[in-house]
């Protein structure tokens, strides 16, 4: 009766990791099948059509300068992971290695800012963008983001298991802090820099708000911009839509299917005690 | 010891190296963090239209933002959908974390990691995607309504004020659950074995068990994770103003974060717009001290 009641249990709990699992691969199906489906099938077919189609893509390339926005949005997720990565691992560094005045300040400090919601700075940040003439830049998106705190942190968390005896070491052999860091340091934090590298691509590639409100020309939009466009522009013609947006989720799915193990143990490390 | 590692050049380089390293922080902290943070402040007592002119009335931009309704349509609705947020969808995180953890459970990886894919899809993009899946007819959403329970297919779930916050509230759960279920997961795997072993001895069951053993074990993690997820509520912005295009419906869709956009980007009064931003700091801060203050008082043992 036991051993029964043990089966069935297992099997409820897989029927219902099974059922959460379609609910939520489901609408990325429906959103490839709606991507590869002409405008004919779009209303027949609930899913893949028997007759796929480049439609969609031809007609998004065609019709709006979508291939310059890839490109747009590859440059400036790209460089702005590189800026981040460099200036938070350096300052993650010294957090974790180095005994100096005013360290624990700017732990606290770290701290506050992640409990202030950076919409309160929305207005002045705009002005003072305005007033260094970087409106309308990359510049103004790259420069006021260049440090992440929550990767000073992460940093910080998995640089401070780096043996104090290998940096020790390391300045025997006449190495400078600097190169300490970048031929040491760097290179151990392999994991972490996965992990980071795929937060920092994911948190530009997809923000919105303020790219939207800093940058006017159409030149220069990147993919959220532009797909939200999209929506007024396409409004019927759903499987554009579509095709845009898997286009734009794309880059960043295949980074994660890279660097899979490294990004849940970073996501994790700040949160969990270990 | 090396001449090079001994002179004062190298004692210099030393001693000053973390300053250098942090440098480039503090710089952009004070010019893009503290610089901001005070002259919103200075901005929020001004009336301003665009970057250059303001002009200073006082309280003026609190008791217009008190006395306009669709603030209060904003601060509802944002606080609705905290609400589901923290009630509904963290305990089915946790849920699915506490089935994904059993001892038996084979492919774990697998149905984390399928859980997990909707992160990876910015916030725009869900938003892109769902305003497509709730469309009256063809729609993922009425489709499926329709074939499993015979619902009719015309539901306007963008266009009917009443259902814009389920449809909300589905998106989310949709992108978030198995996002925060990774942070309980991990949580429930850091419990040491252990104490579950102990407490088995101790013969007590699996309901007390969870109670005594696997609760104060994640009880860190949980607070992290209602606090993360009560101030990124507060901050939707995206996914409704995406979805709805603008904000719906009779502003059904309406966010305290749309509201700030609206009015100081669109109508360009960045100085109202400052203290739209405080008043959201404000009810963010209290809540978040608040939710601690309670978490401390739950505390077994003081």
């Amino acid at each position: 009766m036991r051993r029964f009641a043990n089966i069935l249990a297992v099997a409820l709990a897989y029927t219902l990791l099974a059922g959460v699992a379609a609910l939520v691969l489901t609408p990325l199906v429906w959103l490839v099948a709606a991507a590869v489906k002409g405008p004919d099938d779009m209303f027949h077919y609930t899913f893949f059509s028997p007759q796929p189609t480049l439609f969609n893509f031809r007609k998004l390339f065609g019709e709006i300068p979508f291939l310059r926005y890839m490109i747009n949005s590859f440059f400036l997720a790209g460089t702005t992971t590189l800026v981040q990565l460099f200036f938070s691992s350096l300052g993650g560094f010294a957090l974790a290695k180095y005994e100096f005045k005013g360290k624990r300040v700017i732990m606290l400090v770290m701290l506050a800012t992640m409990m202030i919601p950076g919409q309160v700075m929305l207005a002045p940040m705009y002005k003072l963008i305005y007033r260094m003439g970087l409106v309308d830049t990359y510049a103004g998106l790259i420069i006021p983001g260049a440090v992440s705190v929550f990767g000073m942190f992460l940093f910080r968390q998995s640089m401070l298991q780096i043996p104090d005896d290998l940096l020790q070491a390391a300045r025997i052999d006449g190495c400078s802090e600097f190169r300490a860091y970048w031929d040491v340091v760097m290179p151990i934090s392999r994991p972490m820099v996965g992990a980071f590298c795929l937060i920092a691509f994911m948190g530009s590639w997809n923000s919105f708000l303020w790219p939207q409100i800093i940058l006017h020309n159409q030149q220069r939009f990147t993919l959220p911009i532009a797909l939200n466009q999209c929506v007024g522009l396409y409004e019927q013609q759903y499987g554009v839509l579509m095709a845009g947006t898997l286009l734009s989720i794309l880059p960043v799915t295949i980074l994660f299917f890279v660097l899979q193990k490294e990004f849940i143990a970073g996501l994790t490390a700040g949160a969990v005690k270990e | 010891m090396s001449a090079a590692t001994s002179g004062w050049f190298w004692k210099r380089q030393q001693k000053w190296a973390p300053y250098y390293f942090v440098a480039p922080f503090i710089i952009l902290f004070l010019t893009f963090g503290v610089y901001p943070l005070l002259h919103s402040i200075w901005l929020a007592f001004h009336i301003t239209s665009g970057p250059k002119s303001a002009v200073f009335v006082g309280l003026e931009n609190f008791r217009f933002l008190l006395s306009d309704p669709d603030f209060y349509k904003a601060v509802r609705n944002t606080a609705v959908f905290a609400c589901f947020s923290v009630f509904l969808q963290l305990p089915l995180s946790l849920g699915l974390a506490l089935l994904l953890n059993a001892r038996w459970v084979k492919g774990r990886n697998v149905f984390r990691f399928a859980f997990f894919t909707p992160h990876l899809v910015g916030q725009v993009f869900v938003a892109v995607l769902f305003s497509v899946i709730f469309i009256p007819k063809y729609g993922l959403l009425n489709v499926s309504l329709h074939r499993l329970l015979g619902v009719g297919l015309e539901t306007k779930w963008l266009g009917n004020p009443q259902l814009v916050m389920p449809a909300l509230v589905i998106t989310s759960l949709w992108m978030y659950v198995g996002f925060n279920m990774i942070y309980f997961l991990a949580a429930l795997q850091a419990v040491d074995n252990q104490l579950y072993e102990a407490a088995q001895v101790d013969g007590a069951n699996r309901f007390q068990q969870f109670l005594h053993v696997t609760m104060p074990g994640i009880r860190q993690v949980t607070v992290f994770v209602v606090m993360m997820s009560t101030i990124g509520s507060f901050q939707l912005f995206e996914l409704p103003y995406v979805m709805l295009n603008g904000s719906g419906p009779d502003k059904a869709g309406l966010t305290i974060v749309m509201y700030l956009y609206d009015t100081g980007f669109n109508t360009g009064d960045l100085g109202y717009a400052s203290a739209i931003g405080w008043t959201l700091a404000l009810i963010v801060l209290t809540i978040s001290l608040a939710q601690l203050k309670i978490t401390k008082t739950l505390k077994p043992g003081g």
